[in-house]
């Protein structure tokens, strides 16, 4: 069905706003597309109808770029999208029997939605936080270490509506709509919650407190254009600096000639 | 001496507040900004030469000269496109530094801008980090608050608008040309070099594309000197790098080093292999860079030594597996991935990835044939410099190296008529 006068109007602005900030308006296409399953929930015909006339682009072309991108659902998913990553590392630490025992505990389809619309499950591929392994994500929100039954659970308590809060994220976690709102490029104020860093991000730095281990110092600190070219560029233009303290700290600013090829 | 471990990057990350600005200037950012507006953008490319920054996304290739591939006063506008497209597996460091330093990215950011004559930069992030994303419109917002971007910056005259873009989940954005074409609104396929983004990338104008960790060792290079970036690391491979440990270790996690620390260290650091397990095999930098074994523990992790022991530095991503593990399950696995992301363009890539599963899924099986390994390293023959990008090179990786490796134990599928590993031994949850 196509959008309503009210959801046009309301697509338009965020539309506007979201083209607005390149110089070129069909690099909007990917927020856009994130903007129109924001409104659905998936990308639609209608979504990707809206998206060509925006543009002035046929449905063909946008729907091309559509079924390029993995995270753009063709038909409706749950309000919570579960993504077991299922790459090499993941899987063998425990990801495939994540994915296994948590599809039979949900019992429907790969990438489907339980009844009450409330949870689907699906294998993503590395989600860039294999020290926090096996990782399943939720909305694209980190649930670090899972086990087969820290997913079941995750997933009851999604179903059954309690909070739930990802390992390194919002104390919220959001729905799928509210977080392609996000991808769009659309703030929800919850930037500032959740840890800087997780345990596993931590432990070389913590390792480094503990045996007082540090980057040096630089020899000398000082604004000089002179002294932040380093030793290398006094003693010509060779790519590499040697290493060792310059002589020619002392110098004026060079002209700018010294740093072309 | 140089202290085995080096937190620059990562310094400051244990802080509640690090990917504030509050928190960053506590820390001593935002400092470098004024000094690089004060110097002449060329004495800037010069310093990052000499410091000898080479690209922290994989290739290694040397920042600084990048940079001074742009033309210059050629009329056009010139951008700057930072990779945050993390998607590599086992890469796990720029999502991290993102989550708890964003603003010290975005202070690369402005300085590298300000370097090749930008004034508009965009951070393409991977869509599937939703933190990620909040965490860095976050930290540009207040960049433009405390006027570090926007118009005339700190007063300098100097303009810079960043803006964040969110991928859409496609691991082919992250080889450069790729990443440009979905940036333009288009299916991410890469394109045709020459023309080098340096001369036609964004909008067919001069572009810099730099990986974030390379652009978040800009601040330090600019506050501490380029000698003492140099001063770290081996010869040829300057400086530190985050080395990301996961997998059958103890202690996975995030290791902040001089290049050319060795596993051997880094797993003495990480509490060993997990209790009862030995190392078979690891990735020195993501599944596209050549497996290697327990011969290889004291191989200096540097482009030059990496390279020479067979494989690449890659992104560090030192994926680590024990006794436990069957190295077939994992090279199908990683096979699986290329054939998914293969983006379609090119017929090596293409077909060959998807015939590569289907041949390695019969010897996982135990139907397999020597003939059949045979028929994978010649697949890899023509894939391997015929593909059109970094993709289908990275995809025989796995292969030829597995095979290289453990000929025998994908023979020993087929003997045996399946797999003879127990996939739970291998869990962290599983009968250990």
């Amino acid at each position: 069905m196509p959008f309503s006068d009210d959801v046009l109007a309301r697509l338009d602005a965020d539309a506007d706003q979201i083209i607005s900030k390149y110089p070129r308006p069909r690099s909007a296409l990917l927020p856009l597309l994130h903007l129109v399953q924001a409104e659905e929930g998936y990308v639609s015909a209608d979504g990707i109808a809206y998206c060509a006339a925006k543009f002035g682009l046929t449905e063909a072309e946008v729907t091309a770029v559509v079924s390029f991108y993995t995270m753009y659902k063709r038909h409706p998913v749950g309000d919570y999208n579960v993504g077991v990553c299922t790459n090499t590392l993941c899987a063998i630490m425990g990801g495939d029997q994540i994915l296994a025992e948590l599809s039979e505990h949900v019992g429907v389809g790969y990438d489907e939605a339980t009844p009450d619309g409330k949870v689907s499950v699906e294998h993503v591929e590395c989600n860039a936080a294999c020290d926090y392994a096996p990782v399943v994500m939720v909305n694209w929100e980190f649930f670090d270490n899972m086990t087969p039954a820290s997913a079941r659970q995750l997933v009851d308590d999604l179903r059954a509506g309690n909070p739930v809060t990802p390992t390194r994220g919002p104390s919220r976690l959001c729905t799928w709509r509210e977080a392609s709102r996000i991808l769009a490029g659309f703030n929800d104020g919850q930037a500032t919650e959740g840890p800087s860093a997780g345990p596993a991000s931590l432990v070389g730095l913590k390792l480094a407190q503990e045996r007082g281990w540090t980057a040096p110092e630089p020899e000398h600190v000082s604004g000089d254009a002179d002294q932040l070219a380093g030793a290398g560029r006094t003693a010509g233009s060779g790519p590499t600096g040697s290493g060792v303290s310059h002589a020619d700290s002392a110098n004026p600013r060079p002209g700018p000639a010294v740093g072309k090829e | 001496m140089t202290d085995t471990l080096t937190p620059v990057l990562t310094a400051h990350w244990d802080q509640p507040d690090s990917f504030t600005l509050d928190g960053y200037k506590r820390g001593g950012g935002w400092q470098s900004l004024p000094k690089a507006l004060a110097m002449d953008p060329d004495d800037l490319i010069t310093a990052l030469k000499n410091a000898n920054l080479r690209g922290r996304g994989g290739a290694g290739f040397p920042t600084g000269v990048k940079w001074s591939f742009l033309p210059q006063g050629d009329g056009k506008p010139h951008y700057l496109v930072i990779n945050a497209d993390e998607s590599e597996p086992g890469t796990c460091k720029d999502i991290p530094l993102m989550m708890a330093n964003p603003q010290v990215l975005i202070e690369g950011a402005a300085i590298t801008a300000y370097a090749i004559r930008a004034k508009h930069a965009f951070i393409y992030v991977r869509g599937e980090v939703l933190h990620v994303v909040r965490r860095l419109r976050h930290a540009v917002e207040e960049a433009y608050a405390a006027g570090y971007l926007g118009q005339n910056i700190l007063g300098t005259g100097f303009d810079l608008d960043v803006v964040i873009h969110a991928g859409a989940g496609a691991y082919i954005c992250g080889e450069e040309s790729a990443l440009l074409t979905s940036l333009e609104g288009f299916r991410g396929l890469p394109r045709l070099r020459p023309p080098f983004p340096a001369v036609a990338g964004l909008y067919a104008c001069p572009t810099v594309i730099n990986n974030v960790e390379s652009i978040a060792s800009v601040p330090s290079i600019v506050g501490n000197g380029a000698d003492w970036f140099a001063g770290l690391g081996t010869e040829k491979s300057k400086g530190f790098g985050i080395f990301s440990l996961s997998g059958h270790v103890t202690t996975p996690g995030q290791y902040e080093a001089p290049l050319g620390i060795t596993l051997r260290e880094l797993l003495d650091l990480a509490g060993g292999m997990r209790a009862g397990h030995q190392l078979k095999f690891w990735t020195p930098g993501g599944s596209s860079t050549p497996i290697l074994t327990d011969q290889h523990l004291d191989v200096p992790l540097d482009f030059e030594s990496v390279a020479a022991a067979g494989s690449m530095l890659g992104t560090r991503a030192l994926q680590i597996f024990d006794e436990t593990t069957c190295v077939v399950r994992a090279v199908l696995r990683w096979t699986e991935f290329y054939e998914h992301e293969s983006c379609g363009k090119c017929t090596p890539c293409r077909e060959g990835t998807f015939w590569m599963v289907r041949v390695l899924e019969r010897l996982e099986r135990g139907r397999g044939t020597e003939e059949d390994l045979d028929k994978l390293l010649d697949i890899c023959d023509n894939i391997l410099g015929r593909a059109f990008c970094a993709l289908g090179d990275g995809a025989t990786s796995p292969i030829t190296s597995g095979i290289q490796y453990f000929r025998d134990e994908f023979m020993q599928h087929q003997k045996e008529g399946g797999c003879p590993f127990d996939p739970a031994a291998s869990t962290l949850f599983g009968s250990n």
